[in-house]
């Protein structure tokens, strides 16, 4: 076992699994000599030469696009997208390729591969480096998108995500990268994709978020625990597809429940849960499904941020609406 | 390798003149043998009369919307002819003749542009293709990327990636050129100038004499070729070829050549091109300029060229018949195939619509 935070995991499970599997190669802006901005990929050039771990021209399109044609070709590339706000001239490809191509070609071409991208607010990042665009991504056929939250979860997701036979969006928090260690075995092992986590089991309220937005809803459920409610905590893990039986299983024997995510607020993933629920678990819940979210507006530069972001007493605060909820 | 066809210097590569003369440089160059231009040439035959069938099935209403390739045939028949059949072929989407010299049965093509998915289920292991690539110039990084992971497992295959004229004003278009360039990708652009992007003309789509010049400015060879000279294209794509097998870097053909028809079935090109442009260009026509070199040279006789085009015209009816006769695409493969193993919200997602089609057990 190791002590490791969630950047230095992302660092463990790329070279662990690129020990394993001659096949993988990491690529983007910066990855290489400097192994990435927020390092990311620190020393895998230096154990993996370069040919397998290589610095690139500054455009994400290609990126993205020449990780599809290595990949056809029988790679597994690994590309990081250096902020998720950079990510949108690669959209087309990620849209109209990566997600496509193994149905659109009924399997004769598919495309194992996975793309990394830090995500979210709250570092006091300049403009464009802290959007939480996760809905985006899950919107679309054929991709798989998954956030971790903890160290250990980074690395058995990262690890099932390169092993993953198909394309795999992964966002990481980048607001955690560096904000706590957990014990991380130092052998390979994944965490299946499409799984959510139960970080403590309650009988009164579901409190589910995900990524960054989890460590403010655990403490938030510690203070609702300490208030005297039981509150069921979920970590989503995976966005698309996600974990709908977890979810519906803990709704029916809480019957409250509360989403909570960074994002912007409409069409995003807690509309998407809340409907499910509302449609499949109707007749148990005693108080109306509720979100807390970002706001459908641009994410402010950092003199503003505490305005868009929720804390720990937001979530509480909206929590007691819906623990105290008589119909 | 091109230095005397300096396309900035106005030098336009040609081999074989509109009389279908050779001229007394063109065995300085790689050719093909006379079986393979004969072969070449029946393929042109039939690539020519598939695409007359299929333009005459869309008028009868059993051809969806269809992207002619007539007048442009010479160029992904000479290119393809000059690569290995184990290189790379990342297609755009009018490069039925270089489909036919790989050996993807025509039927397949059709069955694509009839709307059915596994028309584009190629058998990789034996063409090395890459599907049509609808969204203009965004399969060229997939290219760059098929030659990165070539040079990465040790094989001297080559890649070719075509595009047309309009698709090289993508950003996809100069970031794929770019990263070749700094990778020095074995890798051959193919830019099929057939003058107009639907109705838009070449100038307006680059105020660049050439669109092969625009190579050196991301570090390597461009060539503009007559791509209406099958004898040009071959030679030009198979001295690139060798030049990428020998990992020298990647070079941008730009074959100068004419969409005779229109740019889908849907289009009228009456509202932004002459007739008379139209009429000019007929007599550069490729299939007629290696005709009248095969007869010259004897290596057929006029009357064998009619038995030919009744043959392909046939060919052409049979595998339409296939592509047609091809069983409906089933509920469950539009949404198996979308990942290797379905998750469960998508089994939900296929078993409600089962329901609604009335298809429950």
């Amino acid at each position: 076992m190791q002590a490791l935070t969630i950047i230095s995991a992302v660092n463990d499970a790329l070279i662990t699994e690129m020990r394993r599997d001659p096949s993988i190669v990491t690529f983007g802006e910066d990855v290489g000599q400097e192994g990435g901005v927020f390092r990311a990929t620190v020393n895998i050039q230096e154990e993996f030469g370069e040919q397998r771990c290589f610095d690139t021209p500054l455009a994400e399109s290609a990126i993205v696009g020449t990780a599809i044609g290595m990949a056809v070709a029988g790679l597994k590339p690994v590309v990081e997208i250096q902020f998720s706000g950079f990510v949108y001239p690669a959209f087309n490809q990620i849209i109209s390729h990566v997600a496509r191509l193994r149905n659109r070609t009924r399997g004769a071409l598919t495309l194992p591969m996975v793309i990394r991208m830090p995500f979210s607010g709250g570092i006091r990042a300049i403009e464009h480096h802290s959007e939480s665009m996760e809905a985006l991504f899950a919107h679309i056929p054929g991709l798989k998108v998954v956030i971790p939250s903890t160290p250990y979860d980074t690395k058995g997701l990262l690890i099932a995500a390169m092993r993953d036979p198909d394309p795999v969006l992964f966002m990481e928090p980048k607001r955690l990268y560096r904000a706590f260690k957990q014990e991380v075995p130092e052998e390979a092992y994944t965490i299946p994709i499409g799984k959510a986590r139960i970080v403590e089991q309650g009988d009164d309220l579901t409190l589910i978020s995900y990524g960054a937005q989890m460590k403010e809803t655990i403490e938030a459920g510690h203070q609702l625990q300490s208030e005297g409610t039981s509150v069921e905590l979920i970590d989503l893990r995976t966005i698309y597809p996600w974990d709908k039986e977890t979810v519906l299983k803990s709704v029916k024997k809480t019957g409250r429940i509360l989403v909570v995510h960074e994002g912007p607020r409409s069409f995003g993933v807690a509309a998407e849960l809340i409907s499910t629920i509302t449609s499949e678990a109707f007749e148990y819940l005693e108080a109306p499904p509720t979100r807390l979210t970002g706001s459908d507006i641009i994410f402010p530069l950092p003199t503003a941020e505490k305005h868009f972001l929720l804390r720990t007493e937001h979530i509480v605060q909206v929590a007691h609406e819906v623990v105290r909820y008589e119909p | 390798m091109f230095e005397k066809f300096d396309p900035r210097k106005g030098k336009r590569f040609q081999l074989l003149n509109e009389d279908g003369i050779l001229s007394a440089e063109a065995r300085k160059y790689p050719m093909m043998t006379d079986d393979e231009l004969l072969h070449a040439f029946k393929t042109m035959i039939l690539a020519r009369e598939a695409d007359d069938w299929a333009v005459s099935l869309n008028r009868q209403g059993r051809m969806p919307t269809y992207p002619p390739v007539k007048g442009q045939e010479a160029n992904s028949i000479g290119s393809i002819m000059a690569l290995r059949q184990d290189d790379w072929f990342v297609q755009a989407f009018r490069e039925l003749g270089g489909l036919l010299i790989r050996g993807v049965p025509l039927s397949q093509h059709y069955l694509y542009f009839l709307g059915n998915e596994w028309g584009s289920h190629y058998d990789i292991d034996r063409f090395h293709i890459t599907p049509i690539s609808v969204p203009i110039g965004s399969q060229m990084p997939h290219a760059v990327g098929l030659a990165y992971a070539e040079r990465y497992k040790g094989n001297d295959r080559v890649t070719i990636a075509f595009i047309g004229d309009g698709g090289t004003s993508t950003g996809d278009f100069h970031e794929a050129m770019n990263f070749a360039g700094v990778w020095n990708s074995s890798l051959i652009f193919y830019v099929q100038n057939n003058q107009y992007a639907i109705s838009v003309q070449r100038k307006k789509q680059t105020a660049s004499p050439t669109i092969a010049e625009k190579a050196f400015a991301y570090g390597f060879e461009g060539v503009q070729i007559d791509g209406n000279d099958l004898f040009a294209v071959y030679a030009a794509t198979k001295l690139a070829a060798e030049k990428a097998r020998k990992n020298k870097g990647p070079t941008l053909i730009e074959g100068f050549t004419y969409r005779m028809g229109a740019h889908t079935t849907a289009d009228d090109p009456s509202r932004y091109r002459d007739e008379e442009e139209v009429q000019q260009w007929a007599q550069k026509d490729p299939l007629l300029r290696i005709q009248k070199y095969l007869i010259k040279n004897k290596l057929i006789q006029s009357g064998e060229i009619e038995t030919l085009r009744k043959e392909a015209r046939k060919t052409a009816r049979d595998a339409f018949e296939e592509a047609e006769n091809y069983s409906d695409e089933s509920l469950d493969n539009i949404y198996r195939y979308t990942f290797k193993d379905m998750p469960p919200i998508l089994e939900e997602q296929l078993e409600k619509r089962r329901i609604l089609e009335g298809e429950e057990d």
